[in-house]
Parts: structure tokens; C-alpha cells; sequence
């Protein structure tokens, strides 16, 4: 049977069928979708678990692979920076039960903080990879990955691209092989990876590379097809969609599916056949440098860009100088649909409070609430990876509070999974080393820009049971930290008097906004926790309203302001009645709906 | 031959189910068929574009610049934005609908007054009608997109394949003869 999929739900797949017990992630664009489909697998079969960060899921998925089981661990390019350490250590030490990871990399960077190129991380860390191009090869590479992994005692990584992860096709179903659990013998010498067992182990990770040169050069992953030879194509991963759309017959290709290591033999044997070739591949010029690391003369990034997706026009133009007709007189009056708060988000009355300081740095981090660096709140001014708020924060405040001549404080801003994953280390830090740095946690009970997935302070699995939640005021106060204030940040006075109140101490503090996503399906707990929240409806009495437009600088997109009547309205559809225009109405114009 | 299909409109508006029966629709006519979504971050009312491509053997997964057969247009802004995907004689069915972005709700930006006249300037043709209004006389506003489906099943000439029994296969019970009547309405706005 043939079904269409994505990517991602192709990899799921894959993963079923292989038999795999054991799998973990931490969300993000465009991996999430992965264990999102795990998830949806009964327990009997696969265990499937969101960790709280890529470094954990890999290193549990590490520890069920030694304990017998096929198993499995996803993450987006830069989560594989955060799971680096376990991962080049793991190619040492190899596996019991297969392990397969995926890296979800970003050419184009449609949600990414950069743009890094992973076939550098497996290279770096002689971990075999495969890239698929399409549906139908996620969910067999990602089969085939077991069994090298297993044969030649390895973790195997898989490339996806946004657009691999993204795109559907079809994909033959096929049932499930129930491989089982394999025992678990002691062999501290594999496995307990001091000095003197790792060189050894480093010794196996060469022969195995060594090993895997012949598959590459002979595996069904990695093929010519010959037509015109005047034009030689090598592509890896999607590329080879591309091309073949952009080429046709008018070329040769040589797909490269298996790309650590590469096929010299099969390079050699392609670049004596066609006249030139090109070497499209998106980001670094992995395979071009190879290529001619063996003699073989090609064209790679001197045509093709070193950013971005290689979509067939990109090629056309790279290489016939072909443009697309541009229609300017679109282009003219064309407006941006910037992605704002949705209505009713909590992060709205916290930053629209928050941009109104003087005097202070506020360090941000990854998540929704990136979004308040933008206009109209303009309340971030650094922002780099997971967790690097709190941690940025304290550099900052220590170099501020030497500096007489700056009087800056510094409020760092993280959400709740985030501070999970790794901004909890960097507040040990404020506290351990004694910074005034305000640190906020802005907690609405779920992990947001992903898509709504369960993570540890919700008292939810990714498999849906309930479970132990981690408290994070109990937390951060056995932690040591003697001030903290946990707020409604909907209510701009409360946000106010806790900034005041933090920014008075010269010692560290936490404030912990509390109140759900408003995308959030509200869980018994929420209902309880937030009695009406998400109920009411704010409208604006025409006669009282000014026209000042304030309350449009609250940024919600339920609020209109009609330029002809000079008057702000509210859409009744898209109001959850937050209330934070209420409070910054001047005139009090602006009330609950029947009241 | 493949054909190229874009849809694109606005989050929640039902761009994802229509696609989804499309390419249902294509698959049990034998034929091979790719599609590529492109969305914004989990916000509410992002853009949403759908790459749609159907043949005997399709490779890329994204429609090329300048190559759309047709635009499947949930919103006007949206189509004017992704324009220069069509064919020069490519065909455009647009649902004269206008969702204000954020600049556009707060005074900042004007939406463009001349957008669908522009889209006319651009596309070979276009069919334009307010899907929502003849959603709402069905009873229903949701089913814009199964309209706009109808029109797009005209227009690619795909008339052979049973949709109905792709709708009686994929909607809830009580939606099937709604769902039915607004893919006939569709039809007959071409």
C-alpha cells in the first residue's frame, strides 16, 4: 500500500518498521514532526519520550542502544551543537542495539538561527550519513541505517533539509520487524570511554570508515545514470530532484544518497565518462572540495550560491544566467505579513511592560516570545541560541556593574522549555557566581513556537500519560535564589511593580510570568489553575474612543484601527479577552463585552 | 506532463484540507504526485503556501518561479505576493477575501487597494469570487476551501475522478453532503 507522507512522518515510519523500542527528541523546525508521529505509536511497541534537550535525548537513546534496543533520536542542526558532546564519543564507542539519529538541517534558514552544514558534523565526528531526497528514501534509508549500524557497530546519521522534512510523496507501506531486544552483556571496555579505551575504540572507528568506503562506492544509495555526457551532475539529497527537473536528459548524475564516507571509486569512474561536472549541494562545498581532493576538475560554489536552497530556478540562473520575470509592479506596493503574538499570548502585556524600561539590556532567547525584539514592543537585544539568555545576561551584568561609566541592568528573558533545555544550567550560573540579573521565566505551560508539545513542566508525556511536573518556582528557590515573584503578566501593574522590585536588588531574582498559551488546549490542571482564563470579550465604545491609538501599540491582531473614522475596534472572532488594550486605554474606551 | 498547482492563503483557512483531498483526489487517479508546504512559525494567521505538483513522474517537490499552472488564491494579498510563480497564461482562482496583516490593523501599512486588479494585469485568467459568501449561503463559511477546490477541479480539467466517493472517503459523516454541494458550486464558478 502507498501512503502519502512527509518526510518526517516517512522517518517515523521507518522507524516503526525497523523494530525500534527506544526514541527521543527535543522539538524543532523542521524535526518536530518525528517523534510528534512516534508519539502516536502504542507503548507496547516504542517508547517515545520528549527530552528536555538534544544532549539528553541522544544520551538516552545512547543508553537504550547499549541495553539491547534498536533506538533513535531526532533533532534540528543546531540541537546536534548541544548533543555534539555524547555524539563523537558514541562513534567510539559504538553501539549494542542499532542507533540512528536524524539532523534536520536548514539551507534557507526558514527557522533557524544559522545556517551550519551537518555533513561537517559527521565527517568531524566519522559518524556514517545518509541524505535522502525524498519520502520514499527517508523511510528506507533510515531502515538501512539500522543494519550498518549494527554491522559495523556505529551510530548512522541521517541529513534531512527543511524541504525533504516538509514535502510529501509517496511511500510504499510495509509491516514492522519485530527485531527485539539484544542481551546486554558487561563490556566496560566498549563502553566506559577513559583514555586508554577510547584510543583503542578510535582504532575500530577507522577501520569501520575504512570499511564502509567499499559499501559506498558499491550500495544501491549511491548511482549514475547516464544520459547526455557532455554535462555531469554529482548531487546529494534533494538536490537531485532539482537537478533532474532543471537537466532532464540533458545530463549524467551521480546521486549521492550515502555521504560518509564518499564514493571515490564511483567519482572517478563518473568524472572519466562526462566532459564537466557540476557538484550541486546545498550549504558547504563538501563534496566539491572532495572531489577535487581526488583530481577530478568541477564546478561547484564558483556557480552555485553557499547559502539557500539549490530550487531549480536557483540553478537556472546560477548556471544559464536565466532570471525570473519579476512583476514590479507587485513588488511596488507589496506589504510584509510579519508573524505577531497570536491574540490572547502572554508574552504580550509582559513585553509591551518590558519595552518601556530605560536603562536596562534585555537578553532574549529562543522561542515565541523572539518575537519581542520587533515592533511595537522592541524589547530584545540579544538573542543567539537555547539558553543563552540567562547565561549572555550574567557576562553582561558582571562587565556592567565594573563600569561606572554605564548604568545598565540587565533582564533576561527564556520561556519555559527553553529554560528546561538549557537555560536552567546558565541560571546555576547567575546564582553560583552572585549577578543582579533579572531573570524571567516566562512560563505559559507549554513549549509554543513548535507547536504545542508537552515538556517538563507539564505534567504530560509525549505519549500522553500523566506524569511527575517539575515545579519551577520550588526549583529556582532550591536552587538559591532568595527573590522571586511569580506573576500574571497580563496584568501590566503586576508586571510593572515585580520589574520595579527586581530591579531594586542588587542580588539575583527571578519573576515567573504564569498564565497559558492561547493556543494551549487546557488541561484539568489549567482549568483549575486559571479560572475563566480565555472567556471574555473585550469591545471598543466607539463614542469614548479617541483615535489615539494606543491601545494598537499592545500589537494584538484581533485590534483595528480605521483610519478614515479615526476609531480602533476589536475583531470579537479573534478576541480571548486578555485585557491588556483595556489597561492602556487612556479613556477607558475600551471594556468586557456585556458589561 | 506535470502540472503545477499553488495554493496560498492565510493559517486556519483551510488551505491544508484542500490540499490534502487534491492530492488524494490525483493519487487514485494513478497519478504520481509531490507536494512541498512552506509555513510560517506556530502563530496564529501566518502565510501559508502549498506546493502542489502531479504528473507521471514528478521529481522536485516545488513548483519552479514562472511555471504555475494555476494559483488556488485564498486570500489577495497572498496571491500578489507569490505571483511571479505563474505562467505567463496561467489561470488564478481567487477568493476575494482580505485578511489584514498586523501593520495593516495597526495604521501603519495600507493594503494595497489595486491587488486583485493587479493579479488580473499578471495572470492569462482569473476567477474571482467571495468564496465565504457562497460558503455562508451552504450554511457553512468553513467550506470556502472546499468551493475553491470545485473551481480548481473544473479548471485542471480533472472532472474524471471521483470526488464525491474522495469526499464520502475523508470527511466526517455529517460534513459529506455540505462538503459535496460546495465542491458543485465550485465547479460551476469556472
Amino acid at each position: 500500500m502507498k501512503k502519502l507522507m512527509t518526510g518526517d512522518e516517512a522517518i517515523a515510519r521507518g522507524v516503526f518498521e525497523a523494530g525500534v523500542k527506544f526514541a527521543a527528541a527535543y522539538p524543532g523546525t523542521p524535526s518536530t514532526e518525528i517523534l510528534e508521529n512516534l508519539s502516536e505509536i502504542d507503548r507496547e511497541y516504542l517508547v517515545a519520550e520528549w527530552a528536555p534537550n538534544e544532549k539528553v535525548a541522544l544520551e538516552s537513546a545512547i543508553g537504550a542502544s547499549v541495553a539491547g534496543a534498536r533506538s533513535f533520536a531526532s533533532m534540528k542542526h543546531v540541537g546536534l551543537n548541544v548533543a555534539a558532546d555524547p555524539f563523537f564519543t558514541a562513534s567510539y564507542s559504538g553501539v549494542n542495539g542499532g542507533l540512528v539519529l536524524i539532523t534536520a538541517d536548514e539551507p534557507g534558514q526558514f527557522s533557524s538561527q544559522n545556517e551550519q552544514d551537518n555533513r561537517n558534523m559527521a565527517r568531524a565526528a566519522f559518524v556514517p550519513m545518509f541524505e535522502p531526497a525524498d519520502s520514499q528514501e527517508c523511510k528506507d534509508m533510515v531502515k538501512e541505517a539500522y543494519k550498518i549500524s549494527e554491522e559495523h557497530d556505529t551510530p548512522v546519521i541521517l541529513r534531512m533539509t527543511t524541504r525533504v522534512c516538509h514535502s510529501k510523496g509517496l511511500v510504499e507501506i510495509e509491516e514492522r520487524e519485530e527485531v527485539g531486544i539484544k542481551k546486554w552483556e558487561k563490556q566496560p571496555l566498549k563502553y566506559v570511554m577513559v583514555p586508554a579505551n577510547a584510543k583503542v575504540r578510535k582504532q575500530h572507528v577507522f577501520k569501520r570508515m575504512n570499511d564502509l568506503k567499499e559499501f559506498s562506492n558499491n550500495c544501491k544509495w549511491n548511482f549514475a545514470e547516464y544520459y547526455d555526457t557532455k554535462i555531469g551532475v554529482v548531487v546529494s539529497g534533494d538536490c537531485y530532484l532539482y537537478a533532474k527537473e532543471v537537466f532532464g536528459e540533458e545530463a549524467s548524475y551521480l546521486k549521492v544518497g550515502f555521504s560518509n564516507p564518499l564514493p571515490d571509486e564511483l567519482f572517478k569512474d563518473f568524472a572519466a565518462k562526462v566532459d564537466m561536472i557540476y557538484v550541486i549541494e546545498e550549504n558547504d562545498p563538501i563534496m566539491e572540495t572532495h572531489l577535487k581532493s581526488l583530481g577530478i576538475e568541477c564546478h561547484g560554489k564558483d556557480v552555485f550560491p553557499s547559502h539557500g536552497e539549490m530550487i531549480p530556478e536557483v540553478i537556472r540562473k546560477s548556471i544559464k544566467g536565466e532570471e525570473i520575470p519579476i512583476f514590479d509592479e507587485a513588488k511596488d506596493v507589496m506589504i510584509n505579513r510579519a508573524p505577531t503574538f497570536c491574540a490572547g499570548c502572554p508574552h504580550r502585556g509582559f513585553f509591551y511592560t518590558l519595552g518601556k524600561r530605560k536603562g536596562i539590556m534585555i537578553s532574549g532567547d529562543i522561542g515565541c516570545y523572539t518575537l519581542g525584539y520587533g515592533a511595537p514592543y522592541n524589547a530584545m537585544d540579544m538573542t543567539l541560541c537555547m539558553g543563552a539568555s540567562i547565561s549572555m545576561g550574567h557576562g553582561a551584568a558582571q562587565v556592567f556593574s565594573m563600569d561606572e561609566e554605564q548604568d545598565v541592568r540587565v533582564v533576561s528573558v527564556i520561556g519555559d522549555s527553553t529554560f528546561f533545555h538549557s537555560g536552567i544550567n546558565s541560571l546555576f550560573d547567575v546564582i553560583y557566581n552572585n549577578s543582579n540579573t533579572v531573570t524571567c521565566i516566562l512560563d505559559n505551560r507549554i513549549t509554543g513556537m513548535t507547536g504545542q508539545q508537552q515538556n517538563p513542566g507539564t505534567g504530560f508525556t509525549a505519549q500522553g500519560q500523566e506524569t511527575n511536573e517539575i515545579d519551577i518556582e520550588g526549583l529556582v528557590r532550591a536552587m538559591g535564589v532568595k527573590n522571586i515573584r511569580r506573576i500574571n503578566p497580563n496584568n501590566l501593574d503586576e508586571v510593572n511593580e515585580a520589574l520595579d522590585w527586581a530591579l531594586a536588588l542588587d542580588e539575583p531574582s527571578v519573576i515567573i510570568t504564569w498564565w497559558p498559551c492561547a493556543l494551549k488546549v487546557q488541561s484539568e490542571e489549567d482549568k483549575k489553575n486559571f479560572p475563566g482564563s480565555f472567556q471574555n470579550k473585550y469591545r471598543v465604545d466607539q463614542d469614548i474612543c479617541i483615535g489615539c491609538k494606543k491601545c494598537t501599540t499592545t500589537g494584538c491582531p484581533a485590534i483595528s484601527f480605521d483610519k478614515e473614522k479615526r476609531k480602533s475596534s476589536i475583531d470579537i472572532n479573534k478576541c480571548v479577552g486578555c485585557s491588556v488594550c483595556a489597561q492602556v486605554c487612556p479613556v477607558k474606551a475600551i471594556g468586557k463585552v456585556g458589561e | 506532463m506535470t502540472k503545477n498547482v499553488l495554493l496560498t492563503g492565510i493559517g486556519g483557512q483551510g488551505t491544508i484540507t484542500a490540499s490534502k483531498l487534491l492530492t488524494i483526489g490525483l493519487m487514485s487517479a494513478g497519478y504520481d504526485v509531490k507536494m512541498s508546504e512552506v509555513h510560517g512559525m506556530s502563530q496564529r494567521e501566518g502565510q501559508v503556501l502549498t506546493h502542489l505538483r502531479y504528473g507521471d513522474k514528478v521529481y522536485s517537490p516545488v513548483v519552479p518561479m514562472g511555471e504555475a499552472d494555476i494559483i488556488m488564491g485564498f486570500e489577495e494579498l497572498e496571491v500578489l505576493r507569490n505571483i511571479d510563480y505563474l505562467k505567463p497564461d496561467g489561470v488564478v482562482v481567487l477568493n476575494t477575501a482580505r485578511f489584514n496583516p498586523i501593520g495593516v490593523l495597526s495604521g501603519k501599512d495600507t493594503y494595497p487597494e489595486n491587488t486583485k486588479e493587479l493579479i488580473e494585469k499578471r495572470a492569462g485568467k482569473v476567477y474571482s469570487f467571495d468564496a465565504t459568501a457562497e460558503a455562508q449561503k451552504l450554511g457553512n463559511p468553513k467550506v470556502m476551501n472546499i468551493i475553491l477546490l470545485g473551481t480548481i477541479i473544473k479548471s485542471m480539467q480533472l472532472e474524471d475522478i471521483d470526488w464525491d466517493k474522495i469526499i464520502e472517503e475523508n470527511v466526517k459523516p455529517q460534513f459529506v453532503e455540505l462538503n459535496k454541494e460546495a465542491l458543485k458550486i465550485g465547479k460551476s464558478l469556472v
